[in-house]
């Protein structure tokens, strides 16, 4: 088995590859507006990196947000087209999820009980999910949502954050946690120990949460005066 | 390599998704998804509406260009995709799209210019461009007149519009006139029972002084104010509106410009063939009457068939492939999406 990870949720262009038993090679560049041009190129590197080729891919594993949107499609659009190149499988993974995992990775016992992620929503909100932390894994309650930083304080009252939400909104979350950004290598670890549990991944279908920002026609202007 | 290099193209500066393949001056495919019906309600193109249409089109559409050329992935000789100009967020999932193929299937990838492909595409429809070709790109979002001594690297900007472009300027006189959107078949549709001489309306940027110092400049925007004006007084006086006639009179005063600056555009500089393109290029006014006075001047007139006219993934194939031939070297794999790309810029 050969995962080639990718995520453009977050600020980090993040690409993996996972040989089912570890994480081989990742490259993560963070800038919030250069995904499209860093990612292909990450892609080649990673591979590079790792020894491998194209054709060694057995599957493509993508992180399918919640993230601005922009962004997101790209990881999306460049995990469907590769994998349909190549013949082979794209699953996707929600992008809060591998934040948790690494999160868990790094220090499941320090976590304590539960663990929330929030990440950067813009226009003041945060994309979010909260976690139950099990000797299996961080596991999400419910769907992941957006919402005001404030809206969701007494939610998330005291305990951990993982996610730029928690540096960003610092005065509504409690103690900071795990990861700023997705990590590939983390994403494509999640998606390497749910297919060897025997779990089935989800499609690579975008999370947006928010519906496009349109107004219907509205009466024709006038021009006489 | 036998007729030529096997490029596949993409398009998705607007919402239109297109995936074309072309071998040298030959259509094998030209695989269109639009997005336009979603857009009506909005009178206009939604740009994240068109973004995430086209997140959904994408590999069906490549997809379907390959089984309509009855080519695999494996066969291509390189991947051309629009870089720019157009909507930010939609060029980025084409760019994106591209970029993926040219990793996974090790093929070399051309960022190319989305007015020149409008140029280009006639290739595949009338074969190799006559060099120097006068080239005027009418659509929803340009208007210009392009010196086109070789269109794999030479475009040379003549003049465009200062304000609304051509198509733009349909779409609204259509709202005004109760069409729908998008206006521009409309306005044709309903204008072949109207009398266009039934209102002159202005002629931006012909008179004296702006001859000089817009010769090959377009405005459309005091026309659309103009038809909107007429059309209201009517209303107000409580009289009906004859829209054919309104709609044929409109349309004569755009041709009517349109075809002027073209004609004297290759008079001036010396160009013995016109080439039109762009969505507006369908409309079969302008056709017409750019057939006349090229006829009148002894131009030699190519204008792409309607369906190639408009937005499409094959006018991106055939640029590239043209680019194969010509010998140009391949765009670098992080080349960025240009939402503003200069009509001068071929290549990125």
């Amino acid at each position: 088995m050969l995962l080639l990870g990718i995520d453009t949720a977050t600020s980090a262009v993040t690409v993996a590859v996972h040989d089912g038993d570890g994480v081989l090679a990742e490259c993560s560049t963070l800038d919030a507006r250069r995904h499209g041009e860093y990612l292909a190129p990450g892609i080649t590197q990673t591979l590079a990196d790792a020894g491998r080729t194209v054709d060694e891919v057995t599957a493509v594993v993508v992180g399918t947000g919640p993230g601005p949107f922009t962004g997101l499609r790209i990881g999306l659009v460049t995990a469907r087209t590769f994998a349909f190149a190549r013949g082979i499988p794209v699953f996707g993974v929600c992008s809060l999820d591998a934040m948790a995992h690494q999160a868990w990775l790094e220090d499941a016992a320090g976590l304590g009980q539960s663990l929330v992620v929030a990440t950067d929503a813009r226009r003041k909100e945060v994309y979010w999910a909260r976690y139950n932390v099990c000797p299996a894994g961080a596991l999400r309650r419910g769907e992941p949502m957006v919402a005001k930083a404030g809206a969701i304080a007494d939610d998330v009252r005291g305990l951990p954050v993982a996610g730029r939400g928690a540096v960003l909104y610092a005065e509504w979350f409690g103690r900071r946690v795990g990861p700023l950004d997705v990590s590939a290598g983390a994403l494509a670890d999640l998606a390497a120990r749910r297919l060897a549990a025997g779990e089935e991944l989800g499609a690579a279908d975008p999370m947006y949460l928010r519906r496009p920002d349109a107004m219907p026609l509205a009466l024709r202007k006038q021009v006489l005066p | 390599m036998t007729g030529g290099p096997l490029v596949l193209g993409i398009e998705s500066s607007c919402d239109e998704t297109g995936v074309g393949i072309v071998r040298g001056h030959t259509l094998l495919a030209d695989a269109i998804a639009s997005s336009v019906e979603e857009h009506a309600r909005f009178g206009g193109v939604v740009p994240e509406v068109a973004s995430r249409a086209h997140l959904e089109a994408m590999v069906p559409m490549i997809d379907r260009a390959c089984r309509d050329a009855g080519v695999r992935l494996d066969d291509l000789d390189a991947i051309a995709v629009t870089a720019g100009p157009g909507l930010a967020g939609a060029l980025l999932v084409g760019v994106a799209a591209a970029k993926s193929l040219s990793v996974a299937l090790g093929k070399p990838l051309y960022g190319v210019n989305h007015l020149a492909a409008h140029v280009a595409v006639d290739i595949v429809e009338h074969g190799p461009l006559a060099e120097p070709t006068m080239a005027m790109l009418v659509s929803g979002g340009h208007s210009s007149l392009l010196l086109v001594p070789d269109i794999t690297q030479d475009v040379r900007s003549l003049g465009s519009t200062i304000d609304d472009a051509a198509g733009e300027a349909f779409d609204k006189v259509a709202r005004v006139l109760g069409l729908p959107f998008p206006g521009g078949p409309h306005v044709d549709r309903v204008a072949v029972d109207g009398n266009s001489g039934h209102v002159f309306f202005p002629r931006g940027l012909t008179s004296g002084r702006d001859m000089e110092r817009h010769r090959f400049d377009f405005s459309f925007s005091g026309l659309k104010t103009s038809v909107a004006r007429w059309v209201e007084a009517r209303e107000r006086a409580g009289e009906p509106v004859p829209v054919a006639d309104v709609a044929a009179s409109f349309q004569e005063a755009v041709v009517d410009v349109l075809t002027r600056k073209a004609v004297l555009a290759c008079r001036e500089h010396g160009v013995d063939d016109l080439l039109i393109g762009g969505g507006v290029a369908a409309n079969t006014r302008l056709r017409a009457m750019a057939r006349e006075r090229c006829d009148a001047a002894g131009i030699r007139l190519r204008v792409p068939r309607p369906g190639l006219c408009t937005d499409n993934g094959a006018m991106v194939a055939a640029l590239g492939a043209a680019m194969v031939s010509r010998g140009c070297a391949p765009s670098a794999l992080d080349l960025p999406a240009d939402s503003s790309m200069p009509v001068t810029l071929v290549q990125v």
